[in-house]
This record gives structure tokens, C-alpha cells and sequence, in this order.
């Protein structure tokens, strides 16, 4: 049995969601705040998500897609078709789109794939290879990388995230899947690639469906930095992956086989970078 | 348990019911309203079978928590045809052989639907995006995509004529 509760603020759900004790999303503590409901509404039907609370709010202020100071201000309830639709967030639209098919993008918000478990997080994995940043309704800002790194079911709901806006075609995206068009990823790679005088300052790398969370493959990373995308450096990158990645197995690929392709993909994925 | 009332247009008609806390779209379109055209095929989002319009947009009724759309539109297949005249998709449907056990087709015509609706002259790909979040165990797809693009012309044929 399932009671629904419905604020007009962010703030009053996340409140009531604290009151409730420490539990806050689904399999915590009996109650579970909904964005898009694409996952929540799942475990409700089929009976397995441990909450018998449901909060949801309508702020408007969560659909918000505008500029912030030099990025760009994502409210979480922003849904993955408005996201690839919107002017100010074009250079995410790569990503938003290989999310789901057409009805689920209408409904799957950007609060909900940061909470998504793998194989899902396709745009979360763009955001963490452009260093956004996560806000929640305390109005506190955690980097991307510390919100994966300590990612719990508890704590303050999150309001959305604010993203450096990349320089034209310096973030690169690529979801490798089993199915065409739609499927969900075997792994999700995003790639940013700033050049300052003809070297790599700032390179980004990170992982989608290939640990718990987004991760970022530091020692990739460290290969590339301050060179070029010359083959010998491309290989030594791929090399390293296996010090940063731990994916599971699921139905679509084991953790073995991901491990193994994984070089292959993020290789393909420089080169094309490299031709443009 | 908690009733909670929602009030929709359901193909134009004014539409009240009580739903349960946490009861989706689907349910209370099937077992409230008595609007059979939306399927249930898996209940989690993965087959579009229930695809329904909310507000003229694309959704999956199994995962729509009923209580949102309290003031919406919801637009199902069964409000297509016009009285006895099928809707231009639903002709092609048939003329095409797009429709084999039917299980699927339903929410094809709404997937369709959104997508004339928003692009009248659709090239192949896009009709093929348009249906990737409905699955068709039968047809093999192509008569499908085929019967949506001659909607798509006979649609477009009849706006100029
Ligand atoms: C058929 C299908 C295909 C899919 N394909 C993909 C895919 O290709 N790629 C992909 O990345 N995902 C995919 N998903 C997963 C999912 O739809 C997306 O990850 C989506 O972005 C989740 O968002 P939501 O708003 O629907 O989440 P919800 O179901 O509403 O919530 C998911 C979790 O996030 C928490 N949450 C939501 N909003 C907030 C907030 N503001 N603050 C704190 N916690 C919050 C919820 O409590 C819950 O624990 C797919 C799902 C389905 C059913
Ligand atoms: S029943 Fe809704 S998508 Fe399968
Ligand atoms: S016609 Fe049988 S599932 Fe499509």
C-alpha cells in the first residue's frame, strides 16, 4: 500500500523526506522521492522497492535550463527531451538522446539518472567528464566527482547541476549497446579533449555502466595529458583502463567482457576525435 | 487505502475517477475507464505497449503514476478513428499488413502519432527512431515503418488537397 504526497517546493519535499528519517530514495527508510518515475514506478508495480511513501513536487524552479554564470543551470526535474532540445544545452543533446526510446525521454528527469542504477547514467557520464557540479536543496554545491564518489540514498534531495559549457566539439560521447537504434549501454563513454597550443590541458575521461556509478578513468587520463592523441599515446591510454573501471555482470555483458572492450571502444572513440 | 481523485480528458471526454496511492496510468485507463486499446505487456517501460499521449506528448501509461495527470489530455488509440473513418495511420496499418497478432499496435499508432504530429515528412530513420521504444514480436518491423511513412504521404496529401 502506497500513500503519494505531493509538495509545490522542492525544499517542503526534501524536508518532509528528512523528517522521515534518514531514508530518502527508494530501498531506504520506507519512503522514495520521484522524478520521472521510470524506475520508481517499476519497483511500484512489481512490488519490490522497500518504501510506502511516495514524494514527488512540482516546483517549477526543477525544470529550469538556463545560464549560469559561464555554464549552464540544469534543474533536475529537466527531462532528457528537454534537455536535447534546449538551445543552452546542445552540447549535451549527443547524450540526453541515447538515453531510452522517445517516451521514455519525455519522461526520464536528469535528478533520477544521477540516482540510476548501471547500466543506466548515460548523461550523468557527460556531466562527469565536464566537471558539473551537483546542487541540492540546501543549496549546496558538490563536485560530480565527490556526489558518485560517496552516492547515498539519503540526504538532501537534489535541486540540479550546473555545467561548464565545453568549447565547440571538445566533449565527445559515445554509448556502445547490443541493440539499434535503442538499447541500453554495455558502456557509456564521454571524452573531453581541450587542446592549448596544440597539447591536451585538462582531459576528461569518464565511464558510464562500468562500476557502481560514473566513474572517471584517471590513468587514461594521466597518459594523455600534455600530449597529443598520437596512436602510441591512444594505446598507452586504453592500457590503463583496467586500474579504474569495475563493471559487473548483467544480462547484456559480463564484467569480463566489458573489461576487455573497453580499450578497444575508448581507442575508436580518440581516434575519431583525432580526425575530427 | 487512500482514493485519490483525478480528473482527465480521455480523448476529448471529460474523465473522473478515483485511483489508488502509487496505481499507474495503465491500470486505471484498463481496469478504471474501460479503455482497452493500451496493452500491458512488461509494466516497467520496456515494450511501449501502453504508450499513451499526455498533453500531446509520447508516454509509457505503465510507469505514469495516474495521479500526474490530473488536468491532463490523455489521448489513446481508441480515439483515433473518427466514428466509423480510420485515422490515415490506422488505414495504412491495415493496407500494409503492419498489424499481425495486433498485441503491439496500439501503441505503434500512438508512437506514430507523436511523431507525424511533430514532423509531418519524416525520412526513414526517423520513423525508426520514433518506434525504437516499441517492440513488435510479429511484423519484423518493416511493414511497420512502411505503413508509416504512406500515412505520413496520405497525411500530407490530405492538408493540401
Ligand atoms: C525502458 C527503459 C529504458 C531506459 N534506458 C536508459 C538509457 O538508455 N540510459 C539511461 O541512462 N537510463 C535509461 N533508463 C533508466 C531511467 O529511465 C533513466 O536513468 C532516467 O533518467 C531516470 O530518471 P527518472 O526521473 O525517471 O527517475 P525516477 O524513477 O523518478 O527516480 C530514480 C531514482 O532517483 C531518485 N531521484 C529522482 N530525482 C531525484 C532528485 N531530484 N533528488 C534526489 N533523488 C532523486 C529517486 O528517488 C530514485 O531513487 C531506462 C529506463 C527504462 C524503463
Ligand atoms: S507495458 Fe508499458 S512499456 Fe510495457
Ligand atoms: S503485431 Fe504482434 S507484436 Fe506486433
Amino acid at each position: 500500500m502506497i500513500t503519494v504526497e505531493t509538495f509545490d517546493t522542492l525544499a517542503a519535499a526534501s524536508s518532509a523526506m528528512a523528517g522521515a528519517g534518514s531514508g530518502n530514495r527508494a530501498g531506504a527508510g520506507g519512503s522514495c522521492y520521484m522524478g520521472g518515475g521510470t524506475l520508481v514506478m517499476r519497483a511500484v508495480n512489481y512490488g519490490d522497492g522497500d518504501f510506502s511513501r511516495i514524494l514527488r513536487s512540482r516546483d517549477p524552479a526543477l525544470l529550469r535550463i538556463e545560464p549560469d554564470g559561464g555554464g549552464v543551470f540544469i534543474g533536475a526535474g529537466a527531462t532528457m527531451a528537454a534537455i536535447a532540445g534546449h538551445r543552452e544545452t546542445a552540447f549535451l543533446a549527443e547524450a540526453a538522446t541515447a538515453v531510452g526510446g522517445p517516451a521514455i525521454r519525455n519522461m526520464a528527469t536528469l535528478g533520477g539518472n544521477l540516482f540510476a542504477p548501471p547500466p543506466y547514467g548515460d548523461l550523468s557520464t557527460a556531466l562527469l567528464a565536464l566537471d558539473a557540479r551537483v546542487r541540492t536543496a540546501d543549496g549546496q554545491e558538490t563536485p560530480m566527482e565527490s556526489f558518485f564518489a560517496r552516492r547515498r540514498m539519503t540526504g538532501p534531495l537534489v535541486a540540479g547541476v550546473t555545467v561548464p559549457r565545453p568549447e565547440p566539439g571538445v566533449l565527445r560521447f559515445r554509448k556502445v549497446t547490443r541493440v539499434r537504434p535503442k538499447g541500453v549501454s554495455v558502456m557509456a563513454i564521454a571524452v573531453r579533449l581541450p587542446f592549448r597550443s596544440g597539447r591536451l590541458a585538462g582531459v576528461r575521461i569518464a565511464f558510464g555502466a562500468m562500476g557502481p556509478t560514473p566513474v572517471r578513468a584517471k590513468s587514461a587520463e594521466s597518459a594523455l595529458e600534455g600530449g597529443g592523441l598520437e596512436d602510441a599515446r591512444i594505446a598507452r591510454a586504453a592500457e590503463t583502463l583496467a586500474h579504474d573501471l569495475a563493471p559487473a555482470d548483467d544480462a547484456l555483458a559480463s564484467a569480463w567482457y566489458r573489461q576487455a572492450v573497453a580499450p578497444v571502444h575508448l581507442a575508436r572513440l580518440l581516434r575519431s576525435a583525432r580526425e575530427g | 487505502m487512500t482514493k485519490t481523485a483525478v480528473t482527465f480528458r480521455l480523448n476529448g471526454a471529460e474523465t473522473a475517477i478515483f485511483v489508488d496511492g502509487g496505481q499507474n496510468l495503465l491500470d486505471v485507463l484498463r481496469r478504471g475507464v474501460g479503455d482497452l486499446s493500451p496493452k500491458y505487456g512488461c509494466g516497467q517501460g520496456g515494450c511501449g505497449g501502453c504508450s499513451v499521449l499526455v498533453d500531446g506528448t509520447l508516454r509509457l501509461a505503465c510507469i505514469t503514476l495516474a495521479e500526474s495527470v490530473d488536468g491532463a489530455s490523455v489521448e489513446t488509440a481508441a480515439g483515433l478513428a473518427d466514428g466509423p473513418r480510420l485515422h490515415p495511420l490506422q488505414k495504412a496499418f491495415m493496407e500494409g499488413f503492419a498489424a499481425q497478432c495486433g498485441y503491439c499496435t496500439p501503441g505503434m499508432l500512438m508512437a506514430a502519432r507523436a511523431l507525424l504530429d511533430a514532423n509531418p515528412d519524416p525520412a526513414r530513420e526517423e520513423v525508426v527512431e520514433a518506434i525504437s521504444g516499441n517492440l513488435c514480436r510479429c511484423t519484423g518491423y518493416e511493414p511497420i515503418i512502411d505503413a508509416i511513412l504512406a500515412a505520413a504521404a496520405d497525411l500530407r496529401g490530405g492538408a493540401a488537397r
